[in-house]
């Protein structure tokens, strides 16, 4: 009897065990698989040409920076818009708002947050950018600003839903004690809880932005997709190109093995990286958090 | 459609699995009730071919059909290795691929099956109703930014265009923007927009005064204006439709062909006859393309 329960628990302590590195796995095995068709370019195309501001792949232009550009400008962009109105919105939600609000609000906001991306992008169509066309007096409302608020959209109930967590975790004593030392209510919130949920509230603009770098369908049907290098801050006014959506509107009928596949690959391989540094960047940030109130705490 | 298209690949797949090809003799000699057609080539007319195809086993439910795209390049050379009966083309064959046939014992046979135009499309409140293709082309390559050197307001020209994937795009390249002159190394302007379906260029000409954008005719609506093209300024300016691309004078058009081994027989000649009859010709009308007019008895 106690044999076979040894038995089963080891099984089982090796299946959880497994599912834990399998993530790690499949990550290798994704880079790897990134890597084997993407690093081929480099001998394909040279630096020089890959570096050049003009995409144009049916007749061997390769220049990638309009698409990493595209790609920076509509996820700034949104990144500027989501995280204000998240910030704000997740104070309101977890300090301020009554229960009852509270408890409509913030199931409505995970509700947002399960909305399809290409339903979005519909919007933005049919509403979104012939508004911005004639509120902004542009030449065509399909731009990256239109990408950057759709994105925002995207991300916002993910940094919403997050921070509002972070925010709630942080113990009551505090707000009771700063309270009882006489501070006001937004005193208490911007001196005491927020930065209390400092990492939380990282966390989740991090993962948001991550979101939104990602995100294909909505900006592929609302950017205008023409491979522009943006020159300035006029460039989110402009049609842009981003990364995700060159490879998703590409790849259905490259040749396989063609240089322009290897291409979208090696473009596959710079959103990694972008992303990872992001990643990277956030656990930084957070760490060095930690040690500090480590330091403090003790 | 989608579904359609899922019957007809399940087909493929059946008859993949049961071995059953036309020029396998074994299995023609098992299932002798039943005749094998493997078509195969351009995605422009892989729908239209579909639906010919439905259709024509309604009526013959002795012939199977089995309908593939992969582009007309790889039509054409299944042809050549003859695995394939038909060959769908959204162009002419090429000499080498006609030299490469030749040498396989091979003699392509060309029937033009229909025709495809391609409409510029404005806003309804622009008053533009003419351009040559020399405009068009230079609107396109970015020579011609702003509505006011065309005879209009003072306005920025915002460029739509199909995604670099598609073949209508490859069309609009070679002949228009670079005027159908093979050493013509013009592009697109880089601030072209490049949207991923024909509707979401109707979309934006529909609501946007600024914009100008070319569909195949079929994708033209009420609610946008098409523009008379002429092919030089001596010419007539003429606008899309059945009749002026069938008399050859829109310059804008292109035939679509299907191509057979040598003179067709049996089977595959009552099919490609069925196509040009006036109930075929409906389906590519339904479809969106130029039927080709016959002469009504």
């Amino acid at each position: 009897m106690e044999k076979s329960l040894k038995a089963s628990e080891y099984i089982i302590t090796r299946l959880i065990k497994g599912s834990g590195y399998s993530a790690i796995l499949f990550v290798l095995m994704i880079f790897y698989f990134l890597m084997s068709e993407g690093i081929v370019t480099l001998t394909e195309v040279p630096i020089s040409s890959l570096l050049s501001i003009r995409w144009y792949p049916i007749e061997n232009y390769f220049g990638i920076l309009p698409l990493v550009g595209g790609s920076l400008v509509v996820t700034i962009g949104a990144t500027l818009l989501a995280v204000p109105i998240g910030l704000l919105t997740a104070l309101y939600i977890a300090e301020i708002a009554p229960r009852r609000a509270r408890e409509i609000l913030k199931p409505l906001v995970e509700v947002l947050g399960g909305l399809p991306s290409v339903v979005l992008g519909f919007l933005g169509i049919l509403i979104l950018s012939p508004a911005l066309r004639q509120l902004f007096d542009l030449p065509t409302g399909l731009t990256a600003f239109a990408g950057a608020i759709l994105l925002a959209g995207i991300a916002l109930p993910t940094i919403i839903s997050i921070s509002e967590d972070a925010l709630d975790a942080v113990p009551r004593s505090y707000r009771d004690a700063s309270l009882a030392l006489g501070a006001t209510q937004w005193q208490t919130i911007w001196h005491v809880t927020l930065p209390a949920a400092k990492s939380g509230v990282l966390t989740a603009i991090m993962l948001g932005i991550g979101r939104a770098i990602g995100e294909t369908m909505t900006v592929m049907m609302v950017t205008g997709n023409a491979p522009v290098m943006p020159a300035g801050i006029k460039a989110l006014f402009l049609p842009t190109r981003t990364m995700t959506a060159t490879i998703a509107a590409e790849m259905g009928e490259v040749a396989k093995g063609s240089t322009h596949f290897h291409v979208l690959f090696f473009i596959g391989i710079v959103l990694f990286l972008i992303s990872l540094a992001v990643n990277v960047t956030a656990s930084a940030v957070l760490f060095r958090q930690q040690k500090r109130s480590e330091r403090i705490l003790s | 459609m989608n579904r359609k298209v899922l019957i007809l690949l399940l087909l493929n797949f059946s008859f993949l699995l049961s071995g059953c090809h036309q020029q396998d003799q074994i299995a023609e000699a098992a299932s002798p009730q039943y005749v094998y057609i493997e078509n195969k080539g351009s995605d422009t007319i892989v729908n239209l071919a579909l639906a010919w195809a439905e259709e024509y086993q309604k009526l013959h439910p002795e012939v199977r059909l089995s309908v593939t795209g992969g582009g007309t390049g790889t039509g054409i050379a299944a042809l050549i290795n003859g695995t394939v009966d038909i060959a769908n083309a959204s162009r002419r064959i090429k000499q080498e691929e006609l030299d490469a046939a030749r040498q396989n014992g091979i003699d392509p046979i060309e029937f033009v099956i229909a025709r495809d135009a391609i409409a510029i499309i404005i806003n309804p409140n622009n008053p533009i109703e003419k351009l040559t293709l020399q405009q068009i082309s230079d609107i396109y390559s970015g020579k011609i930014n702003n509505w006011l050197e065309l005879g209009w307001e003072d306005r920025p020209i915002v460029r739509l265009s199909r995604e670099t994937n598609s073949g209508t795009h490859t069309y609009f390249l070679e002949h228009v923007l670079r005027l159908g002159q093979p050493d013509n190394k013009t592009l697109f302007s880089p601030d072209t927009l490049l949207l991923p379906s024909s509707e979401g260029i109707t979309v934006e000409v529909r609501q946007n005064p600024n914009a100008i954008g070319y569909d195949g005719l079929g994708y033209v609506t009420e609610d946008v204006k098409m523009v008379a093209v002429a092919e030089d300024t001596r010419s007539d300016y003429i606008l899309p439709s059945a009749e002026s691309v069938n008399s050859g004078r829109y310059p804008i058009a292109r035939d679509l062909y299907m191509y057979t081994a040598g003179r067709p027989e049996g089977e595959v000649k009552e099919y490609l006859d069925w196509i040009l009859s006036t109930e075929a010709q409906q389906i590519v009308k339904d479809l969106g393309f130029v039927p080709l007019i016959r002469h009504q008895p």
